[in-house]
Formats: structure tokens, C-alpha cells, sequence
């Protein structure tokens, strides 16, 4: 009998790494399934999936930002407001006339800045609670970003500093017709999450992100030093911020207000349908980037078969919901002994 | 139990003051190699902020640590480490959601060059790994399961095995069985007295007078923060040692 147990459960133990890290891939394919059947002339042609990942791409460098965060068991508000201040920087600073090599830059470092404002102000001003240092900064980001605008959009930028986020690579020396392009934008994500998930699961301090978001004590009787790797999490969390403004600014040839606004829940939405813990410790860059996909193509079929943004926003939400409820269901699983 | 006369730990006269709070007055403690010490005191009658100050968590307010005969100041966790005294925490301070290897070497983990950059290197933290509990023997599936999966038990030997891996001169050890099922106690103590064969100083802080009275040499009582009494284990009894702990001699 007991052997039995030791079995069954020796292949659970053995399934349950890569339902942790593979399920929710599953899910996307279903869902990719479904929206072929649903829309089987439109949903996979060339030019909608390059949409959807163009559509993605600033959304994408946003949740790889928060899910830093949320590994450490904290969480980043500001990433919307960070976003769009990093835009208007970028904007005033190519109206000015600078070259667009020093343009290109300017939103990486004000990205950078502001999330290296959120973590000296959560460790050094020991806030109580990341929520309250970055709601804070929700505001003063966004109210900066006004303030160096004047409110107004600013309008107009060279190729070169769109490059990123509107940028076409011509696919017709593969024998592909000129319109089968191949986003810029497509490319940056991948070479991104590829960078970040290496930093997370091979380099010292991508293990130690996860350490202190599993036990923040354990952390630091391993003489980690918790503080500077919070400050480094959620400068790196600004800085990916700061390649979203970059995108946006790409395909959008603007600065704007309303860039971003709630764009901070949608990140972390996309976390936690990725299978990110809200407890810190748990998920995978893989889940962010189909936590991502998901959002998108849901967004993008919706749209094509004409259901109403309000709806969206209904399924979207649901979607969190049993998303967290089926890993609450897999943890209860786990937890047996 | 070589040399007794030269202590390979020893504290002298820790003061530590909470704001107006004292939490240790005067406090003074040796440990040589291959010899377990017993600590025993009340709730509150300073063990665990004497064990924090000792592994360089706490800074004491007065008072100096000697390490092999030289004095010794700890900035932080990491400088004990480096002199070879590790902490095992009553918390374990283990992140359950990081596996058996990791933990063991958190913090200090391998790493080799590829180019510029440096990555871990899983292989030679399994390798380690499964050669360090070999030694102890420590038995688990696999060095690759999560913390969280195992029992009281497994986790305690983890964490002892945490403290151990990295040559360890002095080991001080958290109420050890404080969280463990009956029958993984035994396996703890054993695991404490195959330490001590290996010339580590073991500090044991334990409420159990079982504990207490099955790994340690000499055991001493702290009570309001600071020295009560202290013996040979082999000089004293079961109920004077629980009197210590209530203040009475």
C-alpha cells in the first residue's frame, strides 16, 4: 500500500515540474486553436499574427518588468507611469533636435531613473508595502510626464527612432511576398525575454530574485544583500518600462498623455494568468510571455469577430480569475502531506 | 574534544540593548572544537538575540567575540561565514520554493565563466550537493527536489547540511527538533553528534532536556538576559537544569 503511494506519487513529483512550467502553454495553444476555428480565414494569416505581436510588444517589456517585481513578493505600479514619462522625455528630446542615437537612449535611462526611485524609496525609506511606494509614484510619474509636456502630445519622429517599434524586416529574399514582413518589434521581444530569462535562471542574481521572493529571511542569513537586489529588480523593472516608451514611440510616432494609462494591471494581469505567485518565488518568463499572448490574442479575436470591448474586459477578467483559482487547485494538490 | 583550554569561540561581557529594552547584560560564552553546548533558558531570556549576535546578525551594544583566539568584529552574516560559523536558524531560513542544491548553497553559489559572464553551474551545485549529504547521510529523492516537498525533518538536515557545507569550524543550532514528528528527532541528533566527531563546535539552543542531555558536553542557562549557571553535562541533573531555566539553583 504504501509502496503504491511512494509511486503514484513519485510520478506526480515528476509530472508536476513541467505542468508548473508547460501547462499554461497548453492553454494558449487552445486558445489558438479555437480562434482558428472561429475565424479559420483571418486569425493565423501573416499579416493578423504580426499585428498581435506588434500589438503586444510595449505590453510585453511592462509584465517582464512587473514579474521581476512580483517574484520578489513585491509589486510595481508605476510601470504605466514610468512608460509614458519615459515617452515624453524621449519626445521633448527629439523635437529638440538631438541625434536620434542619444533619442533612442533617453527613454532607457529616464526608465531606468524612475525605477531605481521606486526601490531606493522601498528599501531605503523602508515603505511598508512596495503597493504604497509605487501608487505613489503612479502619480508622480505621470504628473512629471505632464508637467515636461505641458499635457500636449508632441508629434513627429525620424526613422531611426522608430525603428524598434515600427520597423518592417523584409522576409523576400526567403521567397516571401513584401507584405510577409517581419516585425522589428517581434525580434526585440524575443532577444529580451531570452536575455531575462538567462539573468533569472543562470546568473547569481536572477537566483536570488527568486530566493527572497521564497523566503526573504533565508535570503538574508545567506548574506544576500536584499536591498540592493530590490533596487537592482525594480530599476531593471524600470528600465524594460523605459524600451516600452521606445516602442510606443515607434508605432505610435507620438508622445501622448494617455500613453500607458492602466497599462500597469494589464502587466500584471498577464503575471498572474502566466502563473506568477502574488506571494512571490513562482513563475516562469515563459508563463509572462504567454500570460502576454494570452491577453493579446483574446483582445485580438475578440475584435475580429466584432464582440464589444466591454466584453473584453469581462472575459479578460475572468480569465484571471480561473487562472488563479486552477493554481489554487494545483497548490491544494501539492500541499497533501 | 581536544585542547579545552582554548576555546574556539568564545564571547565576552555581550551587552545588548533594545532602545531602553536590555536583552543581554554581561553575557559570556565558550565553545572548542568537538564539544556541544547546550543553551538553555525562558522565553525571552535572551538565547536567540545572543545566537544573532554571535552569527553577526545583531551588532552587540558592548562586549567582544574571539574567534581561534582572535578578536572578531561582525558587520554581517556574511562575516561569520567567512570565519566558519553558521547559523541554523529556528525558521530554517530555507526558500522552499528553490531546491535542495540551491539551498544548500545559496548565496554562494558556483558559478563558471562563459566569456565575460558568469553563469551557475547546476552540474557542479548536484555534484556537491549529493557528496555533502552523502557524507552526512542525509537521505533525499533528489537534489533537485523543491524544499517545500519535504518533511520537518528532511528540511532541518537540509538546513544542518546548509551550515556544514562550507567548512564549518562552529555550528550553532536553533532549537533543532523544535518542529520535527518524534521519529526525525532521533535522526537530528545523530546527525549533531556525527558533527561534533568531525571536530566542529556545536552550540545547541533547545528548550527539550532530551536534546540537551543526548548530544551536549556542558550546558548553560541564561535567565533575564544573562549567565544563570553553567556545567559539565556529566555534573548535573535533568531538574537542576530545568530549575536554572525558572531562575532557581
Amino acid at each position: 500500500m504504501e509502496e503504491k503511494d511512494n509511486k503514484k506519487e513519485s510520478l506526480y513529483l515528476k509530472l508536476m515540474p513541467y505542468i508548473e512550467k508547460y501547462g499554461i502553454l497548453l492553454l494558449l495553444v487552445l486558445m489558438i486553436l479555437v480562434m482558428h476555428i472561429l475565424q479559420p480565414d483571418v486569425f493565423l494569416s501573416w499579416r493578423n499574427v504580426t499585428n498581435v505581436f506588434k500589438q503586444i510588444s510595449w505590453q510585453s517589456m511592462l509584465a517582464l518588468g512587473v514579474f521581476m517585481v512580483i517574484v520578489t513578493a513585491g509589486i510595481d505600479l508605476s510601470v504605466g507611469s514610468i512608460m509614458m514619462l519615459s515617452l515624453m522625455v524621449l519626445a521633448i528630446v527629439a523635437k529638440a533636435g538631438a541625434p536620434w542615437f542619444i533619442v533612442v537612449i533617453t527613454p532607457l535611462i529616464a526608465g531606468f531613473l524612475c525605477g531605481l526611485f521606486n526601490g531606493a524609496g522601498i528599501t531605503l525609506l523602508r515603505m511598508p508595502h512596495p503597493f504604497i511606494m509605487t501608487l505613489g509614484t503612479l502619480y508622480i510619474f505621470r504628473g512629471t510626464g505632464n508637467l515636461i509636456s505641458g499635457g500636449t502630445p508632441i508629434s513627429g519622429f525620424t526613422d531611426e527612432v522608430r525603428y524598434l517599434g515600427h520597423g518592417r524586416i523584409d522576409l523576400t529574399w526567403l521567397g516571401l511576398e513584401k507584405s510577409q514582413y517581419l516585425p522589428v518589434s517581434l525580434v526585440l521581444i524575443a532577444v529580451v525575454y531570452i536575455i531575462f530569462w538567462f539573468f533569472l535562471n543562470h546568473s547569481r542574481t536572477g537566483k536570488w530574485i527568486y530566493a527572497i521572493g521564497g523566503n526573504p529571511s533565508a535570503a538574508r542569513a545567506s548574506g544576500i544583500n536584499v536591498n540592493k537586489i530590490l533596487i537592482i529588480v525594480y530599476s531593471l523593472c524600470g528600465f524594460l518600462s523605459g524600451i516600452g516608451a521606445l516602442i510606443l514611440a515607434g508605432r505610435t510616432d507620438s508622445g501622448y498623455p494617455n500613453a500607458g494609462l492602466q497599462s500597469e494591471l494589464d502587466a500584471i494581469a498577464a503575471c498572474i494568468i502566466g502563473g506568477a505567485s502574488f506571494f512571490g518565488g513562482r513563475g516562469t518568463v515563459l508563463g509572462v510571455f504567454a500570460g502576454v499572448m494570452i491577453m493579446g490574442i483574446l483582445r485580438n479575436g475578440l475584435n475580429l469577430m466584432d464582440v464589444s470591448s466591454f466584453w473584453q474586459q469581462v472575459l479578460i477578467g475572468s480569465i484571471i480569475v480561473i487562472a488563479v483559482y486552477i493554481d489554487v487547485l494545483r497548490r491544494d494538490l501539492g500541499t497533501r502531506k | 574534544m581536544s585542547t579545552f583550554n582554548n576555546p574556539l569561540l568564545e564571547a565576552k561581557g555581550i551587552t545588548k540593548y533594545f532602545g531602553t529594552i536590555t536583552a543581554l547584560e554581561n553575557v559570556d560564552l565558550k565553545v572548542h572544537a568537538g564539544e556541544c553546548l547546550g543553551v538553555v533558558g525562558d522565553n525571552g531570556a535572551g538565547k536567540s538575540t545572543l545566537m544573532k549576535v554571535l552569527s553577526g546578525l545583531y551588532k552587540p551594544s558592548s562586549g567582544s567575540l574571539y574567534f581561534q583566539g582572535k578578536e572578531e568584529i561582525l558587520e554581517s552574516p556574511k562575516d561569520s561565514q567567512n570565519l566558519g560559523l553558521e547559523m541554523v536558524y529556528q525558521d530554517l531560513a530555507l526558500a522552499g520554493n528553490l531546491p535542495i542544491g540551491e539551498n544548500i548553497f545559496l548565496g554562494r553559489e558556483p558559478t563558471k565563466n562563459v566569456g565575460f559572464l558568469k553563469f551557475l553551474d547546476f552540474n557542479k551545485i548536484k555534484e556537491l550537493t549529493n557528496a555533502h549529504l552523502g557524507k552526512l547521510k542525509i537521505n533525499v529523492k533528489s537534489a533537485d527536489q523543491k524544499v517545500e516537498e519535504l518533511s520537518g525533518g528532511q528540511r532541518q538536515a537540509v538546513a544542518i547540511a546548509r551550515s556544514t557545507a562550507f567548512n564549518a569550524k562552529v555550528v550553532i543550532m536553533d532549537e533543532p527538533t523544535a518542529a520535527l514528528a518524534i521519529k526525525e528527532v532521533g535522526k537530528v541528533l545523530d546527525l549533531i553528534n556525527s558533527l561534533k566527531k568531525t571536530g566542529v563546535g556545536v552550540i545547541v539552543i533547545s528548550h527539550r532536556m532530551d536534546d540537551i542531555f543526548s548530544v551536549c558536553d556542558r550546558v548553560m542557562a541564561l535567565f533575564q538576559g544573562t549567565n544563570f549557571a553553567e556545567s559539565e553535562l556529566s555534573n548535573t541533573s535533568r531538574d537542576e537544569v530545568i530549575g536554572w531555566i525558572m531562575g532557581k539553583k
